[in-house]
């Protein structure tokens, strides 16, 4: 029978998050639980307060943005070892997009709130977690760049 | 170089804008291409074009985007019509050098057609390559290029297919994002991985760079760059780089020699 594994053990194996010290990741781990999140349905909704974010441990994240009028487009998609969610970070914590779960999702869910008591509390933590978020968002930047190319269009085979 | 004449035995509509011809030679037929070769396609009366082959059996066969005047030519053609062809040129893909280590295979939009043939020939020597992970992206689930086939060589072809698209309508289930991001998810080792990668050059820029980022080696990258041929036999200089003849030394290049080649910007 497999040992059940922690919250910590498992946030601490999160790329993310692995080479933070070990007293981060106890901080981290106590504002963190256990989540499931059937296919289809969503993690979060665009305009609802930004109270969390998740470790994706397995399972795929469509990442959607509803227009005006008709169906959700999705932008990108996110797999097993990638982070959902900043929002919880930034006033007005308020999620500016959709998040889907493409198959059946298993992540730890991170309570912002609590996690962004800890930071105020400990700026050596916010300043180390917030080196991570804004590489990140670096990242994801230079990805919808690179989408905005319409890298496929100009060759004739 | 006088065309040999082809006629279209089958065509088919793999998008809005681009078909697949499969061709039979009526006048003496020209050598059997490599992979990632390509042959100068002419539609008469309007004028002649550098296709890669997308096929090599059972018939020669070309996927052509409809882009201009001559290959909008040629995709209005239909079985029984002639065209006239000549080739096959260049420096294509080594198979061989590739087999007994793990092969990733990167195609991009109307790049997929010249890995087709590569990916098919895989499939038939499955036993001489390790993990084989054929990378697509493309605009769109609408854009994507040989639908059907794509689970025939998941599923007859023990091959990892990881299919990406820059947007989707709610609903779709594959991935969405940069073509690059297939480099992390796929299962390749990338201290025995040759790659081999088709696209716009834009694309191959990127995506060989995250293929080094993992540990490829840079000599094991190899790319297929595309540009104006005219001549196809190094006289006209249209497809000049530098010194370099991209129809007779190309179109697959080591990422090596190709990075520099890619700096220089087409006139």
């Amino acid at each position: 029978m497999a040992a059940t594994r922690t919250i910590r053990e498992l946030i601490a194996e999160h790329p993310l998050l692995a080479d933070l010290p070990a007293a981060d990741i106890d901080l981290i781990a106590g504002c963190g639980q256990n989540v499931h999140i059937a296919t289809g349905r969503h993690l979060f909704h665009e305009g609802e307060p930004a109270d969390t974010f998740y470790l994706v441990r397995s399972g795929r994240v469509a990442i959607e943005v509803a227009p005006p009028a008709g169906p959700s487009l999705i932008v990108s998609t996110t797999g097993p070892e990638s982070l959902v969610g900043w929002s919880w970070l930034f006033p007005p914590y308020r999620w500016q997009l959709d998040a889907r779960a493409v198959d059946e999702v298993s992540a730890i869910a991170i309570d912002g709130a609590c996690l962004r008591g800890k930071c105020e509390s400990d700026n050596e933590l916010g300043y180390r977690l917030m080196q991570r978020f804004a590489q990140l968002a670096v990242d994801n930047l230079l990805a919808a760049r690179r989408q905005l190319l319409d890298l496929y269009g100009d060759n004739s085979g | 170089m006088v065309p040999s004449r082809y006629r279209v035995v089958d065509r088919v509509e793999e998008l809005a804008d681009t078909v697949t011809l499969a061709v039979e030679p009526v006048d003496e037929p020209v050598a059997a291409p490599g992979h990632g070769q390509f042959n100068m396609l002419w539609a008469f009366g309007v004028g002649e074009v550098p296709i890669s082959v997308s096929a090599r059996s059972p018939y020669l066969a070309h996927t052509i985007r409809a882009d201009g005047a001559t290959t909008t030519a040629l995709c209005s053609l239909t079985p029984g019509d002639m065209l006239g062809l000549r080739g096959p040129f260049g420096v294509g893909w080594d198979l061989d050098a590739a087999a007994g280590g793990d092969l990733v295979v990167i195609g991009g939009g109307i790049g997929l057609a010249p890995v087709r043939s590569v990916i098919r020939a895989v499939i038939a020597e499955r036993d001489r390559f390790g993990h084989v992970s054929v990378l697509i992206g493309a605009r769109s689930p609408d854009s994507l290029l040989y639908r059907d086939e794509l689970a025939d060589w998941r599923r007859d072809g023990d091959i990892e297919v990881l299919v990406t698209v820059d947007s989707a309508p709610s609903g779709w289930t594959g991935d969405v994002g940069v073509v690059t991001t297939l480099v992390d998810a796929a299962g390749f080792d990338p201290s025995r991985t040759t790659a081999m990668v088709c696209g716009p050059e834009i694309m191959m820029r990127f995506s060989a760079l995250a293929l080094i980022g993992r540990g490829v080696a840079a000599e094991r990258v190899k790319v297929s760059l595309e540009r104006n041929m005219v001549c196809a036999v190094a006289q006209c200089g249209h497809c000049q780089i530098g010194p370099v003849f991209v129809c007779r030394e190309g179109p697959v290049f080591d990422w090596g020699a190709a990075r520099s080649l890619l700096e220089v910007r087409q006139r």
